[in-house]
């Protein structure tokens, strides 16, 4: 399995071609909130960026509390997410200790489900799928 | 998101209340500079001075912002403080995706707040904020406030003003997310009349991507066209600074306030060495992977024992001819640092750079005295010029505040007009010849992002006053349309008129894109009737006598020319505006 990870988030320049990405191609919106992925100013402009993005937990937590199945444990880490089983209770952003998993209006949950097709948008390679051992494996061209 | 109508927030700060317009005209005005015309017309008092409580500070974006990269631009309209005219100023940083997930198409900001206060819109807020504790303080200072005052780090734009807005400088700047600027024309003096320190605007909205199959492959050829090509890699690299070093090459850098167009001292303040020694990083207006945004930094000992501290500043190659060459100074940190002194101030650098230009010449020829400038100006003092520019920001004097309301008019009270390096307002950094005096002197914003006559004087050694108007009508109309849109001008050679038009298709505005080419026409039309309504006289626009002296790499300035070509671009204005709808 593999995962996305974030490790050189000190080149991003705050375009959030990632974000915009995931939430255009893998959640069909267009937001810079609705996205497995969210970038934020860490502190002001001034101090670079930060990836808000789920850190493939295992156990993850967030599947530990959901109460209907709708986030199951994926092997290698993090969630597989089924939204049709979804009630919008919120347990899982809270359960979330990385603030990963965005609720929208309704309550639905968005979370990263480490796809990778937000890799190939990033301008500066600050994002990377590693396999489980955490060997970078190639992503296939999501353009 | 995408309807037929625009949706409009209108804030009456007089009243503490605001209100969601719905405006007909999506087809035909479009958005950005149109939307921004449409809406002055409606909200605007041409007959009214800038600073009347009911005249409009607008915001617009456009129909494909934040659908396609490099849509990342805002128009900021209002009356002028320059001019006392309609005009418009364009920024980048996050303000138009904002606006776009605040699921506004334009921001209205009419009336005056009581006591100095700030205001925060989102899609389900509206909020205006006592900050009177904040007046006084500089942008940065009060850059750090609002973050803490506000909500929705990261997704939200912060527009402020410095002391200059505050004391209705015409060359006040709004500053946008830090690093980017509505610059031109006294836009933070229209946010200061009316008693307001900063806009935060909050995306919390989303929206269900364009149906149908035509906007995820048309994303996936733009997005490709503009970061897989060698088209965008001069913004990236160098950055606009690249120019310097060109210019000069081409005797087309205006130094020590135009009295030269070429210097050796070059070396000192060109791209490579503002990267080399400068550059801290890299930033980007949000929805564009380019981020040809350059961030340096000053370096200050403010104590003994090796106590520092820094700043970072963003440069550009304006900013570099308008602190740099123009003020004599050749070593780029100290460029930087007199930035940052703008940067503080709120003012916008190309206009207080030229400013103080002139005020060193004009000390130079003895007009001036050190107790009205306060400290001794001379070419390349750069200990001078940021002690000035914080001067010059606060209205300090009855000189400074003069000279805040623009050059020509502190010259038409202490002499040296002739050397005043005003085109329309403070020039921009291009001495390349006729073409390009004539187009500032007068296009409608008098910046060179107008229309491309930097560009053409370039391109063209022989004189040809028919076709360079020509040339200046038409990239206009090209520019207005991309300024509909609203997107970034960096990406004019991916986004012409054909694929603006598929664009517009693949988000559903289909009647938009069969119609570019005339709603363009439109707008640039009625950009200048809104102008000429509120007072415009381009019959009496003049050229100071210093332009006609420079030298450029075709030889001297052909004062025949330039005065023919003048005369020709002013009637083909005039006669557009006369044309049948």
């Amino acid at each position: 399995m593999k995962i996305l990870t974030t490790p050189r988030m000190e080149r991003c320049i705050g375009c959030h071609s990632c974000s915009l990405a995931c939430a255009r191609l893998v959640h069909k919106r267009l937001s810079w909130q609705t996205a497995g992925i969210r970038i934020h100013s860490s502190g002001g402009l001034s101090t670079g960026f930060i990836a808000k993005n789920c850190l493939a937990c295992s156990p993850a937590p967030c599947a530990a509390v959901c109460p209907t199945g709708a986030f199951a444990q994926r092997t290698g880490g993090g969630v597989v997410v089924k939204k049709n089983l979804c009630i919008r209770c919120g347990e899982c952003a809270r359960a979330c200790p990385v603030d990963a998993i965005f609720l929208d209006r309704s309550g639905e949950p968005f979370v990263c489900i480490h796809c990778g097709r937000c890799v190939a948008f990033c301008p500066h390679q600050c994002l990377e799928m590693v396999n489980v051992k955490g060997q970078p494996v190639e992503v296939e061209e999501a353009l | 998101m995408i309807r037929d109508h625009f949706k409009v927030m209108v804030v009456n700060l007089t009243e503490g209340r605001g209100n969601i317009v719905k405006l007909n005209g999506r087809d035909s005005e479009m958005g950005g500079s149109g939307l921004a015309a449409l809406l002055y017309g409606k909200y605007g008092k041409a007959d009214r001075p800038w600073n009347d409580a009911e005249q409009p500070v607008i915001f617009a974006i456009g129909p494909l912002t934040g659908y396609f990269p490099l849509m990342s631009k805002t128009v900021c309209a209002f009356k002028s403080p320059y001019h006392d005219q309609y005009t418009e100023s364009h920024a980048g940083g996050r303000t138009a995706l904002a606006m776009r997930f605040a699921d506004i198409d334009a921001l209205v900001v009419t009336g005056r707040a009581a006591v100095p206060s700030c205001l925060g819109v989102g899609s389900r807020h509206l909020e205006i904020k006592k900050a009177d504790f904040m007046w006084g303080m500089d942008v940065a200072e009060s850059g750090k406030l609002l973050r803490r005052m506000f909500k929705g780090s990261g997704h939200r734009s912060i527009m402020r003003i410095g002391p200059a807005g505050e004391n209705g400088a015409a060359m006040a700047c709004i500053n946008a997310d830090t690093y980017r600027h509505f610059g031109r024309l006294g836009g933070g003096a229209a946010m200061g009349a009316k008693n307001l320190k900063a806009i935060v605007i909050q995306g919390d909205e989303d929206f269900f991507r364009p149906e149908g199959k035509e906007y995820s492959p048309l994303f996936a050829e733009v997005y490709s066209q503009l970061t897989s090509t060698d088209m965008m890699k001069k913004y990236h690299n160098l950055g606009t600074p690249a120019n310097l070093k060109s210019l000069n090459k081409i005797q087309s850098l205006p130094w020590r306030n135009l009295q030269a167009t070429t210097d050796p001292a070059i070396d000192g303040v060109t791209g490579e060495r503002f990267a080399d020694e400068t550059l801290l990083r890299n930033s980007a207006c949000a929805g564009c992977p380019v981020g040809c945004i350059h961030i340096g930094f000053v370096r200050e000992k403010f104590m003994e024992d090796n106590r520092y501290l820094y700043r970072q500043v963003a440069y550009d190659y304006e900013p570099i001819f308008s602190t740099g060459t123009m003020l004599g100074v050749t070593d780029s940190f100290s460029v930087l640092s007199i930035m940052d002194e703008i940067e503080k101030a709120g003012l916008d650098v190309m206009s207080a750079g030229v400013a103080l230009a002139w005020a060193t010449e004009a000390t130079e020829k003895g007009l001036l005295s050190a107790g009205q400038t306060l400290v001794p100006l001379k070419f390349g003092d750069t200990g001078a010029y940021r002690q000035a520019a914080a001067f010059l920001g606060a209205g300090a004097n009855d000189f400074y505040r003069l000279l805040g309301q623009g050059t020509v008019k502190a010259a038409a009270r202490y002499g040296g007009a002739d050397f005043a390096c005003v085109l329309g307002q403070e020039m921009a950094g291009y001495a390349t010849g006729e073409v390009f005096f004539a187009a500032q002197t007068l296009g409608f914003r008098h910046s060179h992002l107008d229309s491309g006559g930097y560009a053409y004087d370039q391109q063209h050694e022989e004189q040809n006053v028919e076709g360079a108007v020509d040339f200046l009508m038409e990239d206009e109309a090209g520019r207005v349309g991309l300024t509909c849109m609203v997107s970034c001008l960096f990406a004019r050679g991916v986004y012409t008129n054909e694929m603006l038009a598929r664009c517009l298709h693949a988000v559903g505005y289909a009647a938009m894109a069969a119609n570019l080419d005339a709603a363009s026409r439109h707008v640039q039309r009625l950009r200048w009737q809104t102008r000429f309504a509120t007072g415009y006289d381009i019959r009496a626009m003049t050229i100071p006598k210093r332009f006609f002296k420079v030298k450029t790499w075709k030889g001297p300035v052909d004062p025949q020319y330039l005065n023919a070509l003048k005369k020709s671009y002013a009637d083909r204005i005039v006669a557009l505006l006369n044309q049948p709808k």
